[in-house]
């Protein structure tokens, strides 16, 4: 393993800054070398590294910063949604980042002419010339959705302030997306890969808790990790769950039934358990308090519906014939709707009909528009009242609109019919063709 | 302005709704249809406060149907605010990520109802818990940007809103001045929340009312209709905060916490702690209401049958919204205050006397016009009717009487008809209906014992067992002790009997199943097939010329009891003299305020100009086509013969043709053609109109053609 060696700075924070980035060392030799031989050197001007989720770029950027105290400025620009707020945001970090005066009233900057002007300024005030700053932009994607001058200006900063910056761009996607059109300065790429299985369990089991040995934690780790780690491997992720089901775990241990070193009868007690949090606290499906709940209450997770366990939606009785009209009318061919929905509808050969050569399923293809008013006619036709066209049956296409049931496509013109989709699947429509007592089978045309 | 409607198009904003509380003015406007204006003044003063009464009930239905939403979501957010109140060094917490406490709450369909539901939430939070509550509509919040300084600017205004005007200096900065971003909400939270900590010796009421550093709470009113980049971008940016910043997401979710799935993906749902709350089911809440209102003596003014339907109808096909129903309700009770002089005398018993003293002539005219008053008079002797029919005084007092016994009747109406109910709700299919509102209905229709779903759940009554039945006759004693009727006496009198007899049976019970055991022994013994067929055909005989058992008997006799009852005090409303004072019974009245038909009335006034014109010369017989119409009628039924693409020159030769049929024959040519200048012109102008009103449009096909849009053009 190599050690962190650099001339600019003391072996102790080396060494320290080591103890903070466990398996990321190499990486951070890598980018101490970019930074310079001493603190005033010039550096790249600008650095993109990228890598898969949790992978540690933001926190190796931040402690290698904040332990080597580097002058910086760390802003996050999902937080910044406009180009406005990213540009004041970095200036107001940088007024407050080596005087400890108050910060002054933030000056409005809306143009990256502004800021580079006003960048100039801040840096002579704060006396920062000397040594370089930098600046890490986290989840720089979203710089593409900002206007087209901020990501090539961000990455030539140091030229056009002509003073010594580094931008350090941090992002889970590769730079090839990024790379605008013209006259762009490449950034030097670095790349962070995934934790591995055996980073996971060191990283893992370095904290924890006092109570109890790192062994018997390691133990434990090793186990959450041979349940968890074919699905999930964020880091974040697997802390959490570790920290939710280390009570469970230790149970048998608490109550004198097994002793730490009883690896065996452990991992038959948790094992279980782990699965079933798999399904539901690791989806979402209940809530982490939830199921810390029902661990200390000691019931069964099946007490407890999931979210994905309240399928069923009630609606009025009008707005599920509406439903399953437009559920028909965006499955059925057109050509169809003679033959299904007319009584008399003439002489049509079957086996011209049946006929569906090796055409593929509707259902495969999924929903396709159609006009109001094949809805209203197909309503009319499966509805064994008459339902008269009143304002109630619009508003309530309007409300399964809303309700997401249905989509409107194309609404670029107010006065010609609007089309809809159907946005339902074929299990929620038969459930709600059942309540009905309408056998919705029968009128599609792929199943016939 | 938002409309919860229907097509694209211009929308009359009416000024809110609070605001039709009529004034004394109107009160006038209540007159003027009727042109004796009897009374209008009382009537008017009569209907709103009964509407006050009504509107005051349902409030407190409402309240009490939210409590137990709101006692959940008190707990949830009381949890999440000691933990990060504790912010405690334990191994367990530092480990956890930290997670945006979330309260999916499920809502139902009946979005029009969500409104008031969020309302009572927001202002439960605001009393007892925090005053940070925003509330984030998808229409107002495109992107995270607006969402943000929504958020702010509710936030930071409810601020100076509820600590009153001493902190006016705080938050004076306009919100345009405020960076809106979450550092300066951190910032502005930091700030308020240290202010009413050093303050809280001193003011004691805002401390006492709300909670230590209290959450700041969002709710997303419809979260189905936010798009997904909004949504995640802000919870991710939340996450960020959440040490600093107690957030707490509520959202307001109409069809299933599906959604949330669907909307978010697992890295940003990770960042929340979801818990679900469901909100009443509107079918329970329109039960109570119904329960409350309509159930019940409380209230002097009653729904007929029809009118009771098309309310019931609506909720039930339409649109499931309780709000829509008490809105109905309102308008039924204007509709019979104001087209009803008689409806005067629907007040309460003890106003009756006085104001059935105080009426006029008039008014007694109307009394003796009164169908249902008629139909009495004839059935009295002949002085008697004499005396009714020329003597005011008499008639009064009469009038009088009357009216009480109908509030008598319906007294006891509703107590026996929810003993009927605790009988059919709970057989088997339910052939009278399972909610108290259809048996309602039934019995308000026509008299109840004469339909077959009457005789056939007394078929099924007499074949409950005993257990059900004991059940079934306490809670009908109970519901008979609690009533405010006076004639029960007898009644729990002889259901009591029944009971101690019920008891009484237990003795005989058992050894009557001795009897049937051993005769089952028996059968059990045959095995030779003939006997046993012989032995079957037997018990069938015998069974068949049995003597009833005495459980049998006495459940004959209950059933006949409540039979008898149900025909002494279920008698239909409208056979009751008088019930036109107390019922509303115009359904078309109601149907056409309600159910609106814009289709089918644009179809009337363009293919029967007549119908709103009530021009004399435009009533035309059949399918022909009047000149005298307007021009846009002429084109509008000449547009309906043609297919989906339509020639516009043959469209005009048809129209010229018509519009000329009238016209003289010889006239010369000179004029003609200026006449056929004129017609093209009217013509153009027609179709135009028709272009307007969304019919046809022009077609890019052909290029002399128009593409019909409606009523089988596609």
């Amino acid at each position: 393993m190599p050690n962190l060696e650099h001339p600019a700075y003391p072996a102790a924070a080396l060494l320290h800054l080591e103890s903070l980035v466990p398996c990321r060392e190499s990486q951070v030799s890598m980018l101490l070398s970019i930074f310079g031989e001493v603190r005033q050197q010039f550096s790249f001007p600008s650095i993109f590294i990228y890598g898969h989720t949790s992978s540690g770029k933001t926190y190796v950027m931040q402690t290698l910063l904040n332990t080597l105290q580097l002058p910086h400025v760390f802003v996050n620009c999902v937080e910044c949604f406009t180009s406005r707020l990213l540009l004041e945001e970095i200036l107001i970090q940088l007024q407050s980042c080596s005087s400890e005066t108050e910060p002054t009233s933030p000056v409005p900057c809306d143009t990256f002419n502004d800021f580079v002007r006003l960048f100039k300024q801040a840096l002579v005030s704060r006396e920062l010339q000397d040594q370089t700053l930098y600046i890490v932009l986290d989840r720089a994607e979203q710089l593409r959705e900002m206007e087209a001058n901020i990501l090539p200006a961000f990455l030539r900063l140091q030229e056009l302030t002509d003073s010594n910056v580094t931008v350090v761009l941090l992002s889970e996607i590769v730079w090839e997306l990024f790379r605008p059109n013209v006259g762009c300065f490449d950034p030097l790429t670095l790349y962070f890969p995934d934790y591995s299985i055996g980073h996971l369990q060191k990283i893992l089991s370095q904290n924890h808790p006092p109570e109890y040995t790192a062994d018997f934690y390691a133990a434990y780790i090793n186990i959450l990790l041979g349940v968890f780690y074919m699905v999930c491997r964020d880091l974040k992720e697997l802390r959490h769950l570790a920290a939710l089901n280390f009570s469970k775990y230790c149970e048998p241990v608490v109550r004198g039934e097994a002793n730490e070193r009883d690896t065996r009868k452990l991992w038959k007690n948790i094992e279980p358990h782990l699965k079933k949090a798999m399904q539901t606290v690791y989806l979402r499906e209940i809530s982490s308090s939830q199921w810390e709940r029902l661990q200390h209450d000691g019931g069964e997770p099946g007490q407890l519906k999931g979210l994905s366990a309240h399928t069923h939606v009630e609606l009025p009785y009008y707005s599920k014939f509406l439903l399953i009209a437009a559920y028909l009318a965006s499955y059925n061919p057109v050509r169809t709707d003679k033959r299904l929905f007319l009584k008399h509808h003439g002489k049509m050969k079957k086996t011209n009909f049946m006929k569906k050569h090796e055409k593929t399923s509707n259902h495969l293809l999924g929903p396709k528009p159609f006009p109001l008013d094949r809805l209203l006619a197909i309503l009319y036709s499966i509805v064994d009242k008459r339902v008269a066209p009143t304002a109630n049956i619009f508003s309530q296409i309007t409300s399964l609109v809303t309700l997401q049931l249905l989509s409107m496509v194309g609404q670029n013109d107010q006065l010609e019919g609007p089309r809809y989709k159907c946005t339902v699947s074929l299990d929620f429509i038969r459930a709600v063709a059942r309540t009905v007592n309408f056998d919705i089978i029968k009128y599609l045309y792929d199943f016939l | 302005m938002s409309t919860c409607s229907v097509s694209k198009g211009c929308f009359v904003f009416k000024p809110s709704a609070k605001k039709r509380k009529l004034s004394q003015s109107t009160a006038h406007d209540f007159g003027i249809r009727n042109d004796d204006s009897e009374d209008t003044e009382l009537r008017f003063v009569t209907c709103q406060s009964l509407w006050n009464q009504i509107k005051s009930e349902t409030e407190k239905v409402q309240e009490d149907l939210n409590k137990q939403l709101l006692d959940n979501l008190m707990n949830f957010l009381s949890r999440f605010h000691s933990e990060f109140q504790e912010k405690t060094a334990e191994w367990t917490c530092r480990m956890k990520f930290r997670e945006i406490p979330t309260a999916a709450l499920v809502l139902g369909v009946n979005v029009t109802d969500h409104e008031l539901t969020f309302k009572s939430v927001s202002d439960f939070l605001q009393n007892n818990i925090t005053p940070y509550i925003a509330l984030l509509e998808a229409k107002d919040c495109p992107g995270v940007k607006n969402l943000m300084q929504k958020l702010m600017g509710q936030l930071m205004n409810c601020y100076v809103d509820v600590d009153s005007l001493e902190d006016e200096d705080y938050v004076q900065v306009s919100q345009n001045r405020i960076r809106c971003s979450m550092s300066s909400l951190i910032k502005w939270y930091e700030s308020v929340t240290k202010k009413t900590d050093s303050e809280a010796p001193s003011k004691k009421r805002t401390t006492s009312a709300h909670w230590q550093s209290p959450p700041v709470v969002v709710i997303f009113k419809d979260m189905e209709s936010f798009t997904t980049k909004v949504l995640q971008d802000f919870i991710v940016i939340c996450s960020q905060h959440i040490h600093e910043l107690p957030l707490v997401l509520i959202f307001g979710i109409a069809t299933s916490p599906m959604i949330i799935h669907r909307l978010l993906p697992h890295s940003v749902s990770s960042l929340l702690c979801i818990e679900l709350f469901q909100s009443l089911s509107c079918k329970d809440h329109l039960s109570t209401i119904i329960d409350k209102l309509l159930l019940t003596a409380q209230f002097p003014f009653k729904l007929g049958e029809k009118v009771l339907q098309v309310l019931i109808n609506i909720f039930l096909y339409h649109d499931f919204s309780v709000q829509n129903f008490i809105k109905g309700f309102q308008l039924c009770i204007v509709e019979h205050f104001y087209s009803q002089p008689l409806s005067v005398l629907c007040c309460q018993l003890v106003d009756l006397q006085k104001r059935v003293h105080s009426l006029s002539h008039d008014q007694c005219e109307n009394i003796r016009r009164l169908p249902s008053f008629r139909r009495y008079v004839e059935e009295q002797e002949s002085g008697k009717q004499v005396a009714l029919l020329t003597t005011d005084n008499f008639l009064k007092e009469e009038i009088q009487k009357l009216l009480e016994d109908l509030h008598v009747y319906h007294e006891n109406y509703v107590s026996i008809l929810r003993c009927l109910h605790v009988f059919t709700s709970s057989l088997p299919k339910y052939p009278l209906g399972k909610q108290i509102r259809e048996l309602h209905c039934a019995c308000l229709e026509n008299q109840v014992w004469e339909t077959e779903e009457y005789e056939s759940s007394l078929q099924l009554a007499r074949m409950l067992n005993k257990s059900d039945l004991v059940t079934m006759l306490q809670q009908c004693m109970e519901i008979l002790l609690s009533s405010s009727g006076k004639e029960f006496d007898k009644t729990v009198e002889k259901l009591k009997k029944f009971l101690t007899e019920f008891q009484n049976l237990e003795a005989e019970a058992f050894q009557e199943q001795d009897v049937s055991i051993s005769s089952q022994k028996e059968l059990q013994k045959k095995t030779d097939l003939y006997h046993l067929q012989k032995t079957l055909l037997e018990l069938k005989e015998s069974r068949r010329t049995k003597k009833l058992t005495k459980f049998e008997m006495l459940r004959f006799e209950v059933v006949d009891y409540i039979d008898s009852l149900v025909r002494k005090y279920l008698v239909p409303a409208d056979r009751r003299t008088l019930h036109e004072i107390l019922y509303f019974n115009t359904a078309a009245v109601l149907r056409g305020h309600l159910n609106a038909a814009p289709r089918t009335a644009l179809h009337t006034a363009l293919n029967n100009p007549h119908w709103y014109l009530k021009n004399q010369a435009l009533k035309c017989d059949g399918g022909s086509i009047s000149n005298k119409a307007p021009d846009i009628c002429i084109v509008y039924k000449l547009h309906l013969e043609c297919g989906r693409l339509i020639n516009l020159v043959d469209w005009l030769e048809a129209f010229s043709t018509v519009v000329m049929a009238g016209e003289e024959p010889n006239a010369d040519t000179a004029s003609s053609d200026q006449m056929d200048d004129i017609i093209h012109a009217r013509f153009i102008r027609a179709v135009s109109e028709l272009e307007l009103l969304g019919f046809i449009k022009p077609s890019k096909q052909k290029t002399d053609h128009v593409a019909r849009l409606t009523w089988g053009g596609c």
